[in-house]
């Protein structure tokens, strides 16, 4: 099962390293991961999204926390929760047919084109990442031409947060 | 307040930090805090031959107190000669602080002479690691690394020094920490009062309990702990490889060692058990054999100080986490407290079934087979000459196995040897280790012809600095383990196994001013161990020539359950 997975961590110099060497050193699978500090300068919010059974996400989450410039663990999966991932796409376009479909189809997923040459749209997009997955599939792969996609952020429903 | 250098900051803080031997080695990016070293008597440094003996002499020093012990290494090769060691105080979970010169901050990243990322490649291998950024935080590094190495479930911590952090010319105000205080480090220090009386509650209803306990015990001070709440229960009790001597090796109630090459009584009993009390074990892979197959009809309780240690292989039924003296405690309290005592009745017939399995096999080696003296009758010796009160560091083999099974510890922190990493080399620095550290007890390095060549150069530390242990080489000519394996599961082909030119030992360590005894015939041996263990100040190596062609049993048959082993080479359960 996917599990999006935050982590509060000292935002220190090999803090990272240590999080994604946890990962490859156990054997966990990393689907996509980000970081970037909080409002509070000394801590690093990081998330990562993972696969596996009960057995692994229980064991991620305690060898985890175990790291030392590890502040917090929480697998968002297990309540209600928000994720988010920003995916800019750019693909040719270079006559009238293909560009009002890409168009359309950036409208009906409420996507922006953010950039246009004569010959190419790049289109912003944010969701779930099975909505990004389900735009590419909707457009086709015969027109992409590049791919860029953040990673997933999460964050609890309601009253729920991740703080010290 | 006072005013010093960061590598006169180093040493201080080691003194403060109440550190007597540091093991080390040093090298162009330690030559300021070997010079603040040098000026003063408080720490004093001992120079080993090879980085890695100062690691195994820190881990061991660790080992028999618990406190964690200091090496001192340079950048580049002096660092990664010291990863073995540190691997393997990561694996046993041994309080160790290993301080690792560096290249000059300005350097780092470009390829520097003897410029190694020992932060990086120490990484997966530490409890945690720091590297100093400014000279000012020295002090508060060094008390982390410390507390961080000591409390909840101990581990090495690296700490690297860029040259420049160390300058004797620039100095600044030094104040060492008494305590350091830190959000996302928080050990545990009690465990949860409703889980342990749900561990009571299943451990006065067992019908067939085993108590099962490892390393835990040990590092935790948990030993008296353990004894009383067995004592008062009346269980059988097993030790892991690394839990030997957390409960008396003599007593009627322990069953000896688990596991690949456990006793056949303990083995069994894990198997047939309705309940398992772990208690700091972590079910490892040469205790369980076959996870699939592990005990099927007991229920377990697991206490472990390390969260990720309990349903890591193996579920629990009630996990524990805390630490072993404080949750044992409260659990001898509790069962004290209970209206309810073990069932007699079933406790005389499980120990009736435990004494027929240990009457059937308990301990059993043949040596009407082979005119040659028997590696186990040499332990059986060693155990006697020594009253079974020796310190006792092991190399990694089939010498490692006798000694666990064969020599029985009655008391804790005096079995030392590497049981995760399984490193060979180990066994002659730890017992320097130990051995400088209590000068007044009998220390003993068991050993083969191959392990011990491999740390063999600490000959010449053990003469400089006069540290007269004994040394058991268990002689088989061969790699004697290896070879096992290959006999089972190779059909007898002996790839490199074999140790062609082994050199002559007594004159090897004639010529480090070493006396050396070369044992041949079972009718010498124990006059001969006696006359070695009377020469109080003198370092004696024991060449002792046993039969190559033993093998350690039981063996686990592999992928099996726990009872599935085999008792010699012709029978198997």
């Amino acid at each position: 099962m996917r599990h999006i997975i935050s982590v509060l961590m000292e935002n220190e110099p090999g803090a990272l390293s240590r999080v994604v060497g946890l990962f490859s050193q156990r054997n966990f699978n990393i689907e996509s991961l980000t970081v970037a500090p909080t409002e509070d300068e000394t801590l690093s919010r990081l998330t990562v999204t993972t696969i596996g059974d009960d057995r692994v996400v229980e064991q991620i989450t305690k060898q985890l926390n175990k790291l030392i410039d590890v502040v917090k663990v929480v697998d968002l999966t297990e309540g209600d929760h928000l994720e988010r991932e920003l995916m800019m796409i750019k693909m040719k376009a270079n006559n009238g047919t293909v560009r009002a479909e890409i168009k359309r189809t950036a409208d009906i997923f409420r996507g922006t084109i953010i950039d246009v040459t004569p010959n190419t749209f790049t289109v912003q997009l944010v969701g779930s990442s099975s909505k990004l997955d389900a735009f590419i599939e909707a457009l086709g792969t015969s027109n992409i031409m590049e791919v860029v996609r953040s990673g997933v952020s999460g964050i609890a429903r309601g009253e729920k947060v991740l703080t010290l | 307040m006072e005013l010093l250098s960061g590598a006169e900051m180093v040493v201080r803080a080691l003194r403060d930090e109440g550190v007597k031997y540091i093991y080390g080695y040093p090298g162009g990016a330690l030559l300021h805090i070997y010079d603040a070293i040098f000026t003063q008597e408080e720490v004093e440094h001992v120079l080993v031959r090879h980085e890695q003996a100062a690691t195994h002499m820190a881990d061991a020093y660790a080992r028999a107190t618990g406190k964690a012990g200091v090496a001192l290494v340079t950048s580049g090769p002096g660092a990664t000669n010291a990863v073995t060691g540190i691997a393997t105080a990561y694996m046993d979970s041994i309080p160790m602080v290993v301080i690792t010169g560096q290249v000059m901050s300005h350097l780092i990243g470009e390829d520097a002479f003897q410029e190694t990322d020992m932060i990086g490649v120490s990484r997966p291998i530490v409890k945690h690691s720091f590297s100093v950024q400014r000279p000012e935080e020295i002090p508060e590094i060094i008390k982390k690394a410390f507390h961080i190495a000591e409390s909840g479930r101990p581990g090495p911590v690296v700490v690297d020094i860029p040259k420049d952090m160390t300058t004797p010319t620039e100095r600044y105000e030094y104040e060492y920490p008494k305590s350091v205080k830190m959000r996302s480090y928080n050990p545990i220090s009690k465990g949860h009062t409703g889980q342990i009386k749900k561990a009571v509650d299943m451990l006065l209803a067992a019908k067939r309990p085993v108590i099962y306990t490892g390393g835990g015990v040990i590092m935790g001070n948990a030993s008296q702990e353990l004894t009383a709440l067995a004592q008062e229960l009346g269980y059988p009790v097993t030790n892991t490889l690394m839990g030997l001597g957390g409960y008396p090796g003599t007593d009627k109630q322990f069953i000896g060692m688990l596991g690949m090459h456990g006793s056949y009584e303990a083995n069994m009993a894990m198997h047939h058990s309705d309940m398992i009390l772990a208690v700091g074990a972590r079910f490892d892979d040469r205790v369980t054999n076959g996870t699939d197959k592990f005990c099927p009809t007991a229920k377990i309780v697991h206490i472990d100080i390390d969260p990720a240690s309990i349903s890591k292989t193996i579920k629990a039924d009630v996990p524990i986490v805390g630490p072993a003296q404080a949750v044992l405690k409260e659990m001898l309290e509790q069962v004290q407290a209970a209206k309810k005592a073990p069932c007699a009745d079933s406790m005389k017939l499980w120990w009736e079934q435990i004494e027929e399995w240990r009457a059937r096999h308990g301990g059993r080696y043949k040596t009407d087979d082979s005119e040659l003296m028997k590696p186990q009758q040499v332990i059986e010796m060693l155990s006697k000459v020594t009253n079974g009160d020796a310190y006792v560091c092991s190399d990694v083999g089939q010498h490692q196995m006798f000694a666990a099974q064969y020599y029985k510890f009655n008391k804790p922190n005096r079995w030392i040897n590497s049981g995760g990493l399984g490193t060979m080399g180990f066994g002659l620095p730890a017992a320097m280790g130990v051995k400088m550290n209590f000068p007044e007890e009998e220390v003993v390095c068991v050993t083969g012809e191959g392990s011990i060549q491999m740390n063999i150069q600490e000959l010449s530390t053990i003469s400089q600095y006069d540290i007269p242990v004994k040394v058991i080489c268990l002689n088989n000519q061969s790699l004697g383990m290896v070879r096992q394996w290959q006999d089972m599961n190779y059909e007898s082909r002996h790839s490199q196994s074999y140790m062609k030119s082994l050199p002559d030992f007594m004159k090897l360590v004639e010529s480090y001013g070493h006396v050396g005894i070369k044992v041949e015939r079972y009718e010498d041996l124990e006059g001969a161990m006696r006359e070695a263990f009377a020469m109080k100040d003198r370092m004696v190596f024991m060449d002792i020539a046993v039969d190559p062609f033993e093998h350690v049993y039981p063996m686990q048959v592999p992928r099996g359950s726990m009872r599935d082993m085999w008792l010699s080479k012709t029978e198997r359960t």
